[in-house]
């Protein structure tokens, strides 16, 4: 009874809350404001990598609105929290399109939220910057990948692998979802269209959070004692990584015996581990921390300043936020509006400069141009550049080693279609 | 502790260096030294180089630098290789050796710098590819190092690269001086290898008799080839022969590593269940903030070390009573303030401990950040005790093990000889007669609540050397627990100990051919099975007691 009646209060109080809250944004936000809606877990298992995405979200809002904002109105930023949850993730962009009216959406980070939130946000005609390395394989007209395809991350780390470390042995090893299932298969299709033989690769999935590495260390160091160079090309996801590389050290495998790259693991990860047994694993993304140009040293300070916290690091996706941010923002200002239709036929070619001393370009088929760095990791949590493509590498949305889809091109401006097939000259239709 | 050992001798090895150094200055007379000037003027100019340029070219120059071999070539890439070489960050660019007393060496000269100050160093960092240069060139110049150890790794780091001639000549010459048997043993290994090549069919013959029964790595490759290609029929059934005999020993040893890594698993199942067995299998509270005490007893330990940046070594010995402490009190407040209501009533009690543990994890989200804290490892605990090639002891796993064994001895007695075990006996098995002869239960389920606690805490702080100290940690481990303790019987420690090893060993040896997903998918089938025939689990309580 007592339970009861205190659920009711706090029922009761609740829902005063959330109208006072919507009657305060609904009398701040006049006409004059544009409203940016950010779209990133605060709670819940995800909240530990996206929580910095919403912080730099906030700070490049901030410094547009000191600059004079856009068009002349200011930015508003409206937070909201999916708390991981990825129905919720649909739910939030519904309210975030057609309560709150949001221009534009920066939110996901795993493939199954973008994946919830794509038909809402191609059914309310908004835009969405997803800022995270991801599979490829999707190409809507509402999307900005503004993180790397499998072409800007994977396949220039295993060229990197191959050519300068000559490895011959391919250990693929994964979480058990999407992203690594379908990058590890480009992977593999890649890897036999060089020539490797499929007894020279071996293919390892593992459950989310997995903490007990033994016997599948003691499978990799057995596997790479067959007198060829192996690496492996780890596609685990944040929080296995810890107690994967900890057995690594602690079998006494190291980096210069098996190198591992790794797809998931930046400075924000490596900020929680303890780094001695990481020294000389790789990294392969299209941003490092300690690459040394004046934007992006002028990006960290206004970080750091802005968080309030010097030992705070940046990451890959952190500048895809910075480069999607600014995207939008040339786009608006090209077409004079915040008008959906408008900004998505403006930003195609739209060219802003990246935190590594380049400019990136928005594709017709909506990813980005990045370059590709490969690191290796320090003893102080950094990366040091061992390698980088000679140029930016143009996103592909349609893997060319995949069978199905690299008859596919997305060409949005020219095509009208995310999944042209080349072959029957047809538009296979909306995305999944 | 290796590490830190030969980091000593090698200090000591360099103050050597550096007396005889400057001896050899004092003695020699001027025309020898001007005689030297053009080596030692090319030395210097590439210890300065060293810091200078792209990574790929400093690979020739510290190739350059081993090439000349100076006195103090060895020195200066042992240092590089150690991250002891620095360079200062104004515009001379001074290569300084940073000893691991924090003293100052000149790399040209090794001579101490005092007196100047040059502000912050900046490491000379490498690469992979320099890295495994770095070794292959001090193994060359260590073969003859006055210390067992570094010729030992010498000597093994040549087999992993294959030799040449010359290095198979240089290892011939060195053998016959060679004291220790583990690196003479290893130069013959070397040796052989190389010989596996040669012309003559008998040298051959002999290599791959010398190499039967060796478990390094590295022997099988060349001697599978041998069996395959050989031109020499003998050379070829001997070659079958060894390695078919490595392979038996392989078999027994990847057994016997198997069974070490289900015991290891099974030593976290029992660390993290063994909590749960005293507040559900004796109180028969559904505790669904097991997870959540681990959690705390794990940030205990990332406090206590936070505290003491300086006792890494110890911090440990700090953490466990301090992870006891504060997730039993922790505990003994969810006992008083919900579950106390809530007894006899196991739904109502799991719905309020998920909350708890909700309410749990966000408030680590709030106090300590949503990012996952570095709880640092001990030097005792990395690494692992290499017991011949092909089997090793990680001493993580193995500490954790003996750890998980001694909580256990430690609860058992609590509960068989204390007078608080007694009483928790009394009240699980008949709380109104427990009243009736004076024992105070609503105390004494406060203290058993704090007291399985109080080890879950202890449990954190084993977990926070195995995996991510964050605030999802519990939720990783609350199904495994519970798994556990049914499989066991509830209420019967031993059954715990039963069950968290036997579920180890089972899932370990699943996972070579199910996988680590379907592995543990099999598990859950075979326990839903197992109940389905055992409902009370391994070991049920007999007796009145069962009857509820």
């Amino acid at each position: 009874m007592k339970l009861k009646s205190i659920a009711k209060k706090i029922g009761v109080l609740g829902s005063a809350c959330t109208l006072a809250l919507a009657s305060l944004t609904a009398s701040a936000q006049e006409e004059d404001t544009i409203k940016v809606g950010v779209l990133h877990s605060l709670s819940g298992t995800m909240a530990i990598s996206e929580t910095t995405l919403k912080d730099t979200m906030l700070m490049l809002i901030e410094e547009q609105n000191k600059k004079g904002g856009l068009l002349g109105k200011k930015l508003e930023p409206v937070v909201v929290d999916p708390a991981s949850n990825w129905p919720l993730f649909a739910e939030k962009t519904r309210e975030l399109l057609s309560q709150e009216k949001v221009d534009a959406i920066f939110g996901c980070w795993t493939s199954v939220s973008r994946k919830s939130v794509l038909p809402v946000v191609e059914e309310l005609n908004g835009l969405l910057f997803y800022p995270v390395q991801y599979e490829g394989e999707e190409s809507s007209r509402n999307v900005f990948y503004t993180g790397a395809a499998p072409n800007q991350q994977a396949i220039p780390a295993v060229d990197y692998l191959m050519n300068e470390m000559d490895v011959k042995r391919w250990v693929l090893a994964g979480t058990d979802y999407v992203y690594p299932r379908t990058t590890n298969k480009i992977l593999e299709a890649y890897l036999k269209s060089k020539g490797v033989a499929e007894a020279d690769i071996m293919i390892n999935y593992t459950p989310f959070g997995h903490s007990d590495w033994q016997n599948i260390v003691a499978d990799i160091k057995r596997f790479g004692s067959q007198g060829k160079k192996t690496a492996v090309v780890s596609t685990i996801n944040g929080d296995a990584n810890v107690p994967f590389y900890r057995e690594l050290g602690n079998q006494g495998l190291s980096a210069e015996d098996i190198p591992v790259v790794a797809f998931s693991v930046g400075e924000e990860e490596l900020s929680g581990i303890d780094t001695k047994p990481l020294v000389g694993h790789m990294a392969a993304w299209n941003y490092f921390m300690s690459v040394d140009t004046d934007v992006n040293s002028a990006f960290i300070d206004k970080w750091l300043e802005f968080i309030g916290d010097e030992k705070r690091v940046t990451n890959d996706p952190m500048e895809a936020h910075y480069i999607g941010f600014n995207m939008w923002v040339k786009a608006v200002e090209k077409a004079g509006t915040t008008d959906a239709d408008a900004v998505i036929d403006a930003i195609v070619g739209v060219k802003v400069p990246n935190l590594t001393g380049g400019t990136s370009e928005m594709l017709p088929n909506h990813h980005i141009t990045k370059p590709v760095l490969i690191g290796e990791i320090q003893e102080d949590g950094q990366f040091l550049t061992v390698w980088e493509t000679d140029g930016l590498v143009p996103g592909d949305a349609w893997s060319d080693y995949l069978e199905g889809s690299k008859d596919l091109k997305s060409d949005w401006p020219g095509l009208k279609c995310g999944n042209y097939n080349t072959k029957t000259k047809k538009c296979v239709g909306a995305t999944e | 502790m290796i590490v830190t050992t030969t980091m000593e001798r090698l200090q000591v090895l360099m103050r050597l260096c550096s007396a005889l150094a400057i001896a050899t200055l004092v003695a020699l007379s001027t025309p020898v030294l001007a005689q030297s000037e053009p080596a030692s003027a090319t030395f210097e100019q590439l210890v300065n180089e060293v810091a200078q340029g792209s990574l790929s070219k400093r690979v020739d120059t510290v190739a350059a630098i081993a090439a000349l071999k100076h006195e103090r070539s060895a020195d200066i890439l042992q240092a590089l290789q150690d991250g002891n070489l620095k360079v200062t960050r104004d515009d001379s660019e001074r290569v300084v050796i940073e000893t691991a007393d924090n003293q100052i060496l000149d790399a040209q000269t090794s001579e101490p710098i005092t007196g100047t100050d040059l502000g912050r160093l900046k490491r000379i960092p490498i690469h992979n590819k320099l890295r495994s240069q770095l070794h292959t060139l001090l193994a060359q110049l260590n073969l003859s190092h006055p210390n067992d150890e570094v010729r030992l790794s010498a000597v093994t780091r040549l087999i992993t690269d294959g030799g040449d001639e010359q290095t198979a000549t240089l290892l011939n010459e060195l053998k016959s001086d060679e004291q220790n048997s583990r690196v003479r043993e290893a130069m013959d290994t070397a040796i052989a290898l190389y010989q596996l090549e040669s012309e003559n069919a008998t040298e051959r013959l002999a290599a791959v008799k010398q190499l039967r029964g060796s478990l390094i790595p590295e022997v099988r490759g060349p001697l599978q080839e041998r069996a395959d290609y050989d031109s020499d029929k003998d050379v070829r059934i001997e070659a079958q022969r060894a390695l078919d005999s490595i392979e038996g020993r392989l078999k027994m040893f990847r057994l016997g590593e198997n069974v070490f890594f289900g015991l290891s698993l099974g030593s976290v199942f029992l660390l993290s269940a063994i909590g749960l067995a005293i507040t559900f299998g004796v109180m028969g509270v559904i505790n669904m903030a097991h997870g959540e005490l681990m959690m705390i007893g794990a940030y205990t330990t990332w406090v206590i070390q936070q505290v003491f940046p300086n006792q890494i070594e110890y911090s440990l010995f700090m953490a466990i009573p301090a992870a006891f402490v504060v997730a039993g009190l922790v505990g003994i407040a969810i006992e008083r303030g919900v579950i106390q209501f809530l007894y006899g009533r196991p739904l109502e009690t799991l719905l309020a401990t998920f909350g708890i543990s909700l309410i749990l994890q966000q408030a680590a989200r709030s106090i300590f950040s949503p990012l996952n804290r570095a709880v640092s490892l001990p030097e005792w605990m990395s690494g692992s005790l290499q017991i011949n090639p092909a089997f090793s002891i990680t001493f993580n796993r193995l500490y954790i093990l003996l750890f998980g064994l001694m909580v256990f001895f430690a609860l058992l007695a609590i509960l068989k000889k204390t007078s608080l075990g007694l009483k928790v006996r009394a009240v699980s098995q008949n709380r109104p007669m427990a009243r009736a002869v004076g024992v105070r239960a609503s105390w004494v389920d406060a203290l058993t609540f704090g007291l399985g606690s109080g080890i879950a805490g202890i449990a954190g702080v084993a977990l926070s050397q195995l995996t991510n100290v964050g605030p999802n940690l519990g939720q990783a481990y609350i199904i495994d627990s519970f798994m556990v303790v049914v499989f066991g019987g509830v209420g019967n420690l031993w059954g715990t100990l039963v069950g968290a090893m036997g579920l180890g060993i089972v899932n370990k040896f699943l996972e070579p051919y199910a996988g680590a997903v379907l592995a543990k998918v099999l598990i859950l089938v075979l326990l839903i099975l197992f109940i389905q025939k055992k409902p009370k689990g391994l070991f049920p309580q007999k007796g009145r007691a069962a009857a509820d």
